[in-house]
């Protein structure tokens, strides 16, 4: 049994655990409003994009001489994976999802003979793979410095994938992150960026919007096209860059609130325990007064 | 004038403007060009430089530098989808200073053409929001 001294000891540490504890979970929830609010603000470019995308891309299906970015190499044989991760831990499960969901599908390519290349945007997701795949990575991009995601931290991401893929680097490119279901709720997604998955276009929708007019385009349709894809991808790394914070908030915030009334129930325990021995204590005293007093 | 054009403007961060204007003037990639209401549909894509909001007579209304995108015209109204945009007093000039120092040296620096002409490009950009001011 341990001393009162102990017990006193143990209980002060956990509670000032308890305190660190609840000071993430709130810092957690500040900083997930502003990461929701964040994600909220890059929702209607990045729908828009979308549609204007998916309307230009309408009339080019089916033409092999689109551009590569859309078609693709024609191979797939050298996989690029874009881990998005977070720069920090303490965040429960969210940064282990992520990184297993990426590992399956290496494990996979690997088996098929094809050559995995791998991104990762976030300390946490290379630590976690470098020990296995730590040759396939080719760059790690980190967040840590940066209190809130902006678009030109995209841009440098999408500048390096995009330099590769025009030279020959790979042939497919999918990004792992994690999509921000709810707070308590976020789902590790593999999303294929290169060649381009585009919503299927809405013709119908769209055409009824403009009243059966036809768009007119300046400069001409392709060039366009070439110019529109590669903000297309800087777009959806910057989307899923805000996704993952807010999930990596979120997850944050549910684990520290895990771990808050973890500490406030071990507390509880401890403190029995110990008004159990101090009295235990109390009473062997007495009994020795006593007893003491009798023998005289 | 009778009739209101329907104008969002939208970075990729936050949605800039959403309000009803007479007349947008906007920096396209064959020239500028202005779009009131009615408009035949368009796409275009946009060079960097700025966006007149209501200009009265000659280039008095609200300025906003773009950098990059494209704008959407629909009988529905105009949406630009801009790359970076800025309002004048947003532009900082001491920093624009420093950010032209180092496409300075970017471009000195190029190793390869198509670095030094993407270098030069944004040199420029940056030149032409610095004399603007």
């Amino acid at each position: 049994m341990a001393s009162l001294k102990d017990l006193r000891n143990r209980i002060s540490s956990v509670r000032s655990t308890q305190k660190i504890t609840k000071a993430m979970q709130m810092v957690a929830a500040a900083k997930l409003r502003r990461a929701q609010e964040a994600a909220e603000a890059a929702r209607p470019y990045a729908s828009r994009l979308g549609r204007v995308l998916a309307n230009l891309t309408a009339g080019m299906a089916g033409r092999a001489d689109g551009p590569r970015l859309m078609v693709g190499t024609g191979k797939d044989q050298v996989h690029l994976l874009i881990i998005a991760t977070a720069d920090r831990g303490l965040c429960g499960g969210f940064n282990t999802s992520i990184v297993r969901l990426a590992r399956e599908r290496i494990n996979r390519l690997v088996a098929e003979g094809k050559t995995v290349k791998i991104i990762c945007v976030g300390r946490k997701g290379r630590e976690a793979l470098k020990r296995l795949y730590g040759g396939m990575i080719v760059q790690t991009f980190e967040m840590g410095h940066i209190k809130q995601i902006g678009y030109a931290q995209a841009e440098d991401v999408a500048a390096k994938v995009l330099s590769m893929f025009e030279a020959g680097e790979f042939d497919v490119a999918t990004l792992f992150f994690s999509r921000f279901r709810s707070v308590i709720s976020q789902t590790p997604t593999a999303l294929q960026i290169v060649p381009a998955t585009l919503d299927a276009p809405e013709s119908a929708g769209l055409a009824a919007d403009l009243n059966g007019a036809i768009y007119e385009y300046e400069p001409e349709e392709d060039e366009i096209l070439a110019e529109l894809l590669p903000r297309n991808l800087t777009v959806q790394l910057f989307t899923a860059m805000l996704e993952n914070a807010a999930s990596e908030q979120g997850a944050r915030m549910s684990a520290m609130d895990n771990a808050t009334r973890n500490a406030g129930d071990m507390i509880k325990k401890l403190n029995i325990t110990y008004n159990r021995s101090r009295q235990a204590q109390i009473t062997k005293e007495l009994i020795e007064i006593i007893s003491g007093a009798e023998a005289i | 004038m009778a009739q209101k054009l329907k104008f969002d403007l939208v970075s990729p961060e936050r949605l800039l403007l959403s309000e009803e204007v007479d007349m947008v003037v906007l920096p396209g990639h064959e020239g500028d060009l202005g779009v009131m209401a009615d408009h035949a549909p368009l796409i275009t894509t946009l060079r960097a430089g700025w966006l007149i909001v209501n200009p009265k007579s000659g280039y008095d209304g609200e300025r906003i530098f773009v950098r990059g995108g494209f704008a959407e015209v629909t009988p529905a109204g105009l949406t630009v989808l801009a790359e970076q945009a800025l309002r004048p007093g947003e532009i900082d000039g001491p920093l624009l200073d420093a950010e032209i120092r180092n496409a300075e040296e970017d471009v000195k620096d190029a190793k390869s053409d198509e670095t030094r002409l993407r270098a030069q490009y944004k040199l420029d950009q940056l030149r032409e929001v610095r004399s603007a001011l």
